[in-house]
This record gives C-alpha cells, sequence and structure tokens, in this order.
C-alpha cells in the first residue's frame, strides 16, 4: 500500500478554547523511527479528555501546533528500523496517544506510535476483544521460542506479536521444547548443551536455572501439570523411552505407565486428570490418553499412520495435534465428544504446536525456503499468518500463559 | 571428540590423519540407489576378528604399542555408524557383524566405555524423534549385551534430528542422518 506523503490533520495552535485555534490542516505524513510504527487511523473518538486537553485543562500540554486526539484504531502501514517484522505489519490496532511525550495525536489520517504503547495497545486491544466476542484476548501475553544461527541456539521470550525479543539462553548446542509454568514464572526446556538431553527449569525473573531430570540415557518432553507443582517428562533411564511424573524441584520421580515401545510427549489435561500422549505401542506412533487416577489408558487417534505432538485446547473439549499424510506433516484438532477430526494447516513440514490461552489461536513452526519460521492458525482453520524473524531459524514456539 | 593427546609419535599422526581421511571420506559418500553411504557397509573382508566364535579376539589392546585397533582404517572397529530405515529402529542384518565387533571389544576390554548416539531424518516431530534417535541407541546396545559387552559399559543418549551430518533435504540425507554412532571414552 503507497503511503502518501501528505495527510489531513487536526491540528491546535493555542490552548485558549477559541475555535480559530483549531482547524483541519495538510501536513507531512509523519516517518517511523527507530522503535515505532506508522498507523493508517480509521477511527478516532472525541472524548472528554480530548476536549479537556484543547482547552489546556488536562493533566499535562504537548509543545504547539499539536495534533489532538487520545486514542483510536487503525492499521499498521510502517514500522521504524529495530522493529522485528512483522506480525503486525497490515494487522489493525488500537493505539493511545495520551502521553505528554508522545508528539501525534490520533485526530489525523496517520499517527506515528512508539513501541512502548504497545503495550498500552494491547490490553486495549484484550478488552475490546473481549466484550466483543466474551472470549479472553490474548494481545498481552508472551511467547517463548528457539532461535537458531549457525551454530547458536538462543531461547527467546518475546510479546505475541513477536516484538521485543529478550534472550533467556544461550548455547552452541540445540534446545527443545520451551514450556512456561502455568504462572508464567518459569521456563521448563530440553538442552543437548552436555551432549545428551537434560530438561532444566529456569526462572525468568532471576535467570537461574536448575536441573528438572539428568537420569541415564535421555530426558526430554516436559509438561507442566496445572498446579504447577509437577511435570510429566520423557525418561529412558528404564531402558525404554516412558513417561513418568516429577516435582518441580527435581525429586519424586514416579513412572506413569509400563510399555513395550516408545511413550512420550505428554501433555496434562487443563484440569490436571488425564494426560495425552504419543505413543508406538500399537505398531505405529498414535495419540494415546491416560486417565491418572485409574491408569485407564485409551486409543484417541486412529487414521493414518503418524499422528503425534498432542496439545489440549483449554476449554477441554479437545485437542490439536500433528499429522503425517503422503509424507507431509500438518496440524489437525480433534473434538473429543465427535471424534471429528479436521485439518488445519497444508505446508509440508508444520509441528510443535502450542494453543493459545483462549483456544481460539495455534502457534506452530513450519518451514519457507529451506528456513525454519512460525506461523499461527486460528482453531477454525480459517485465519492463517505467516510470522518471520529477522534473521535465524526459528522453532519450537510455546505461548504463555495470561498475565494477571 | 577430542584429538588425543600427542607426543612426537610420528605413527601416531599418521594414524589420526588416515582416520580423518577416512571420516571426511564418509561425509562425501556416493549414494547408492537405496541412499546408504557405500563405505559403511560390512566389507566381505573384514578382519578375522569378526568371525568365529573367540571371546575377545581382537588384536592388539586399547594400550597396545602397536595401532589401536578402534582408529585402525583396515579394522572393522574403526567403523562407527549402524544405518536404519525409515521409522524403524531394528538393527538390519548388515550392520550385526560390525555391532558384534565392537561387543566382542568391549568384552575383551572390560575397561573401555562406549556411547552409542541416536540420530532421526529431518522428518516429524522434535519429541518423537528423539525417543526415536534414543530406540535406535538402545537397540544396538541390548544386541552388544548379547555377545559379552556389559550394561556399564555402554550409554545410549539421542540427538533426534537435531545434529544431522548431513544438512540435505533429500533421500540421500535423510538415509545418512538415520544413524547410530559408536564413540568410545576420550574420543
Amino acid at each position: 500500500m503507497a503511503i502518501p506523503r501528505f495527510m489531513r490533520a487536526v491540528q491546535l495552535r493555542a490552548y485558549d478554547g477559541k475555535p480559530e485555534s483549531i482547524a483541519v490542516v495538510e501536513m507531512p505524513v509523519p516517518r517511523p523511527g527507530p522503535g515505532e510504527v506508522l498507523v493508517r487511523v480509521f477511527a478516532s473518538p472525541i472524548n472528554p479528555s480530548d476536549l479537556m486537553f484543547i482547552r489546556g485543562l488536562y493533566g499535562f500540554k504537548k509543545p504547539l501546533p499539536a495534533v489532538p486526539g487520545f486514542e483510536g484504531s487503525g492499521t499498521i502501514v510502517e514500522a521504524g528500523a529495530g522493529l522485528m517484522p512483522r506480525f503486525l505489519d497490515g494487522r489493525r490496532v488500537a493505539c493511545a496517544a495520551a502521553d505528554a511525550n508522545v508528539r501525534g495525536g490520533m485526530w489525523a489520517e496517520y499517527v506515528v506510535t512508539p513501541a512502548q504503547f504497545r503495550i498500552t495497545a494491547h490490553q486495549i486491544a484484550d478488552i475490546i476483544y473481549e466484550k466483543l466476542t466474551g472470549d479472553v484476548g490474548v494481545f498481552s501475553t508472551r511467547i517463548a521460542y528457539i532461535a537458531k544461527q549457525g551454530t547458536r541456539y538462543e531461547l527467546m521470550v518475546a510479546d505475541s506479536d513477536g516484538y521485543n525479543p529478550q534472550t533467556i539462553v544461550t548455547s552452541t548446542e540445540p534446545m527443545l521444547t520451551p514450556k512456561w509454568s502455568p504462572d508464567g514464572s518459569r521456563i521448563a526446556y530440553v538442552s543437548l548443551e552436555n551432549k545428551k538431553p537434560i530438561i532444566y527449569v529456569q526462572s525468568l525473573a532471576t535467570g537461574q536455572r536448575q536441573v528438572l531430570a539428568n537420569f541415564r540415557g535421555s530426558n526430554s518432553a516436559p509438561s507442566w501439570a496445572p498446579d504447577g507443582n509437577r511435570l510429566a517428562v520423557t525418561l529412558s533411564r528404564d531402558g525404554l523411552s516412558q513417561i513418568y511424573l516429577i516435582n518441580a524441584d527435581g525429586s519424586g520421580v514416579t513412572r506413569l505407565m509400563n510399555s513395550p515401545g516408545i511413550d512420550t510427549e505428554a501433555n496434562f489435561a487443563p484440569d490436571g486428570k488425564s494426560i495425552l500422549f504419543t505413543s508406538d505401542r500399537g505398531g505405529s506412533p498414535q495419540i494415546y490418553r491416560l486417565t491418572l487416577g485409574s491408569g485407564a489408558v485409551e486409543r484417541m487417534t486412529f487414521d493414518g499412520s503418524y499422528n503425534v505432538s498432542p496439545r489440549h485446547l483449554p476449554d477441554g473439549k479437545g485437542f490439536i495435534f500433528v499429522r503425517r499424510d503422503g509424507g507431509r506433516f500438518n496440524l489437525a484438532i480433534s473434538d473429543f465428544a465427535t471424534r471429528q477430526v479436521q485439518v488445519l494447516t497444508q505446508g509440508a513440514d508444520d509441528e510443535s504446536p502450542s494453543v493459545a490461552p483462549n483456544g481460539k489461536l495455534i502457534l506452530y513452526a513450519s518451514e519457507n525456503g529451506g528456513r525454519g519460521i512460525l506461523a499461527a492458525v486460528s482453531s477454525d482453520g480459517r485465519v492463517k499468518q505467516r510470522l518471520t524473524a529477522a534473521a535465524s531459524d526459528v522453532r519450537e514456539p510455546a505461548w504463555g500463559p495470561l498475565t494477571k | 571428540m577430542n584429538e588425543p593427546r600427542s607426543s612426537s609419535s610420528t605413527l601416531m599422526l599418521c594414524t589420526t590423519a588416515a582416520l580423518l581421511v577416512l571420516l571426511g571420506g564418509c561425509q562425501t559418500t556416493p549414494k547408492t540407489e537405496t541412499g546408504v553411504p557405500v563405505e559403511e557397509r560390512t566389507p566381505s573382508t573384514s578382519s578375522t576378528t569378526t568371525t568365529g566364535s573367540s571371546a575377545g579376539g581382537v588384536s592388539g589392546s586399547a594400550t597396545a604399542s602397536t595401532t589401536n585397533p578402534l582408529k585402525d582404517p583396515r579394522s572393522i572397529l574403526s567403523k562407527r555408524s549402524v544405518y536404519f530405515d525409515f521409522d524403524r529402529y531394528e538393527v538390519k542384518d548388515e550392520f550385526k557383524p560390525l555391532v558384534e565387533a565392537h561387543a566382542k571389544y568391549l568384552s575383551g576390554n572390560k575397561s573401555a566405555r562406549m556411547t552409542v548416539q541416536g540420530n532421526c531424518d529431518e522428518r516429524g516431530s522434535r519429541e518423537y524423534n528423539i525417543a526415536l534417535g534414543q530406540r535406535r541407541a538402545d537397540q544396538v546396545k541390548r544386541m552388544m549385551a548379547l555377545y559379552g559387552a556389559t550394561d556399564g559399559q555402554v550409554e545410549t543418549v539421542s540427538f533426534g534430528k537435531e545434529k544431522p551430518r548431513n544438512p540435505g533435504h533429500d533421500e540421500g540425507a535423510w538415509a545418512e542422518n538415520r544413524r547410530d554412532d559408536m564413540v568410545y571414552a576420550g574420543e
């Protein structure tokens, strides 16, 4: 979309409340600098705060001439340097310009807003989303993922739109399976830095980490119980890859099942009473459910020879998984009640799904031009979006919990 | 792998160079129609230690002053990789002599230690591939136990699909990456 050089905007010349002090003028379209975005404004209200502001009666004044208008919505049409492209590019956002340090205002065809106001925008967007849909908004959540650049691997945490990436762990060996604790304070992950898979739990606030599981053989596939005190993990220490429960401090290892083959990829149900997992006990990788109280195991997938990576939906009514069909790997959704399966994606190599806390969006890893990328699909399969990192090969996304 | 700390021994340097040449050759092997690199097929002219029932019949122990059989390109023991079919973890017949040879080496050298590293091709779930690679490693360990290696001598780990030897995206690369590597302690 072409961005014009000039736009119409309301311009305030004096804080005296006189009609001649405010007018619609032509002015240059502002350009976004580092850390800023340019928004094409769709709508902006005239709020009591705006009326106070143009009369000089609000809590602060902006240098004159100023463009009034504290709130609005629009579409991001350009991002300044330093921002990671581009989950929001083309997306509609709500913005706020109610800060003395923000020169622009929303009573204009275009406005530049600094990146830090995206947090406010996210909160506004969450509120609007919740009021319109009745669902909880997830704009102010965070995501984790692994970025690979040559032989450097980084565990990253970013806002749910990909902005503000922070490096949590750096390693010259691969890492996989980052998993947020239910309260968002810790991340469990698998690292090959000691030439074998070991599970760590790291505190985001302190950066301190501890070994969760380093038993003989491979330790992998952590999944937090909803109470945050235990995890299900896959350990090969007894000769086969099997699923165990373990306390978050690494104590209390309890084997859950005894199968003759591979059991892995445990995923706790939201009520904590059952676990979905992947097993080849039937001859090929399929998804099963273990009820923790009774120990009963039930097979959940029946079509095809490769169904893996189960992830419960937060409402407990179904699960997302990955199926292989004719050499392609795609995400699918299965409903517990109807057993119906719907394929959601059409890539060649889609993997590692992670469901948003409101159950409406699924983040996953895909590939594009030989490079790993992240993508998102709505739970009905209708809306798809590709996220690309500035450099690197990204994989293993994990959607964090709602923050209070 | 760490290079052995070398004294001024010319023999050690030559042997190391020969090993490097051999390994270098493995990484650029011409592919057969089945995609399995040619060099890793069991040679028909294997050394005398791979047949028969002689226990621990490897010529030259680890402490011998002459050529270390683990690094001797003429010895089957310098071959360290077992390749697997797609989605499978069974050790194919063509690799059984190789596994047996290493098992008998371990059986005859109780202080020797080995790690079997399991790998997968790039397709499919990362975590399922960690488990599949682990199963491939454990299959080799299980087979070596039958030939006299003790449990404490063999560790098994999996790299899943995380550390491919061949970065390609075709059948040849995939076949090369479905693989166990046997690595002795100190290498």
